[in-house]
């Protein structure tokens, strides 16, 4: 943060038209600091909760969209649960990963990037989430191997790995919500 | 009471022993659950974080599937309920961005613990249990997603919910009083870093112990298995299992704790087949 000058970025109107569609008022902030003080990760973050907003309302987008904070985030909604202003903090935070992810930005915490993509692919495959498919796809992605090997093995034994995928019959429907044909992308 | 029922991913996966004691406590309180039929991953966290589309298009067409059956939906999942209940607000308050219009007013998305907790049902549980659970102090662990955000769930006391400490109540046992009710376990953090999951699960694992609890209870899978997952890492004697809210009403309706049901936790849970044990039996003299 120190080394960031902060003042309002011109012509980031589309960037704050954006959040303004969504409901999300980052301009109502007046730093009183909920959302840090709740956030459960934010000693992890490279930017405060706050700092998230506060630049926000600057339209400092490509500081937003490189940072750490974004993808530690856990989606846990405390933040806006607690903002006195009434701030869709966790909204921000979802619209600045599908910014990030669709501009190409290369993420800065690239494996928690690897696990939604892995899990997602799942989803796309199959219509459900299946577990042991999708951990062994984000293992070859970000060659995390031997991270919780016991409880894997502890898990197989317990018979809560099941080896088969399940498919859902209506795949085609899935592909097309996944085929990036929806409505939403016109927008 | 007829209800449809959205297992969801975790519970015919590695929270099928999960889905087992849903199905028992339904079976032994008369709620009839139909599966909604071919229904499809809720898209959890990994997909509203990355797609607003996909995040929202995937809950929505469950919720479509299930408004042809034409009964309320039960979610035993946190994280599911979460996701319904986000596209069925969107849906509500802005059908023509969907192009859904035909998607019924009056079909209520209920989560397990708010409908175990309802005063009929509660007091069916405390006039059938075998066995009370006394002597078994349980720290009450909602987590985040089926509280928040409250405009999503549509739940009141977010803060200080009581569902869970009503259950646990009604089978005897007792609730304690303490400070991480609805923190956060990290939830799919826990893949990518593992260490975040550890600070966290260890502030909450650590509070429940300072409040003198022999277990935690939750309603949420991905709370259960992180906050179980991540004290089999460690190598303290101070392991707390976590239970099912409808793994503790199952036990006492039926008297038992099955020790296939006691396999499937990551960390000692022999504390309830212990009480379960010693506690005289109440029903079987007096029907
Ligand atoms: S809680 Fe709301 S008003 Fe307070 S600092 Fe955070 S965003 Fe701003
Ligand atoms: S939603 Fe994200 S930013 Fe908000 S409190 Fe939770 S982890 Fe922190």
């Amino acid at each position: 943060m120190s080394n960031n000058t902060i003042s309002p970025q011109q012509g980031n109107r589309k960037f704050l038209q954006k959040l303004e569609e969504r409901g999300v008022d980052v301009q109502a902030c007046y730093q009183c600091g909920r959302c840090s003080a709740g956030c459960p990760i934010t000693e992890f973050f490279d930017l405060t909760t706050m700092e998230v907003v506060r630049l926000a309302a600057y339209g400092m987008e490509d500081l937003l969209l490189s940072s750490k904070a974004i993808w530690l985030c856990a989606a846990c909604e405390t933040c806006a649960t607690r903002c006195p202003n009434d701030i869709e903090i966790a909204v921000l935070m979802d619209v600045l990963r599908e910014l990030a992810l669709r501009k190409g930005v290369k993420p800065a915490e690239p494996r928690v990037q690897m696990f939604h993509q892995s899990f997602l692919g799942s989803i796309e495959n199959w219509g459900r989430a299946y577990e042991v498919g999708l951990i062994a796809g984000y293992k070859m992605k970000s060659k995390d191997f031997m991270g919780d090997m016991k409880l894997g093995m502890k898990m197989f034994f317990q018979g809560k790995l099941s080896l088969k995928p399940h498919s859902i019959k209506g795949k085609s429907e899935i592909k097309k919500i996944f085929s990036g044909k929806g409505k939403e992308y016109e927008r | 009471m007829k209800l449809s029922y959205y297992p969801g991913c975790s519970l015919h996966g590695t929270a099928l022993f999960y889905e087992k004691s849903v199905q028992e406590v339904c079976g032994q309180l008369n709620i009839e659950l139909t599966e909604i039929p071919d229904w499809n991953c809720c898209g959890a966290s990994s997909a509203h974080m990355t797609s607003h589309e996909i995040g929202m298009r995937l809950p929505m067409r469950n919720l479509l599937i299930a408004a042809e059956l034409g009964h309320d939906i039960l979610v035993p999942c946190a994280a599911c309920f979460q996701r319904l209940k986000a596209a069925e607000k969107s849906l509500r308050e802005d059908p023509g961005y969907w192009d859904i219009t035909d998607y019924p007013a009056d079909l209520k998305i209920i989560h397990i613990s708010s409908l175990l907790a309802d005063e009929q049902i509660a007091q069916k549980i405390r006039q059938n249990i075998k066995i009370r659970l006394e002597g078994l102090n349980l720290a009450c662990y909602y987590g985040c997603l089926s509280l928040r955000h409250p405009k999503i769930t549509g739940v009141s006391n977010y803060e200080q919910p009581e569902t869970l400490e009503t259950i646990v109540s009604s089978v005897g046992a007792k609730p304690v009083s303490w400070s991480h009710k609805t923190e956060c376990c990290s939830g799919s953090l826990i893949v990518a870093r593992p260490d975040i999951a550890q600070k966290l699960v260890g502030d909450i694992v650590a509070a429940a112990l300072r409040a003198g609890a022999d277990g935690l209870v939750t309603d949420c899978p991905m709370c259960q298995v992180n906050v179980e997952s991540r004290q089999f890492d460690l190598s303290s004697s101070d392991h707390l299992p976590v239970f099912f809210g409808t793994e503790l009403i199952s036990a006492a309706l039926k008297g038992q704790y099955p020790s296939k049901q006691e396999k499937m936790h990551l960390v000692d849970a022999d504390i309830l087949a212990n009480v379960i044990e010693t506690a005289p039996q109440i029903r079987e003299e007096t029907v």
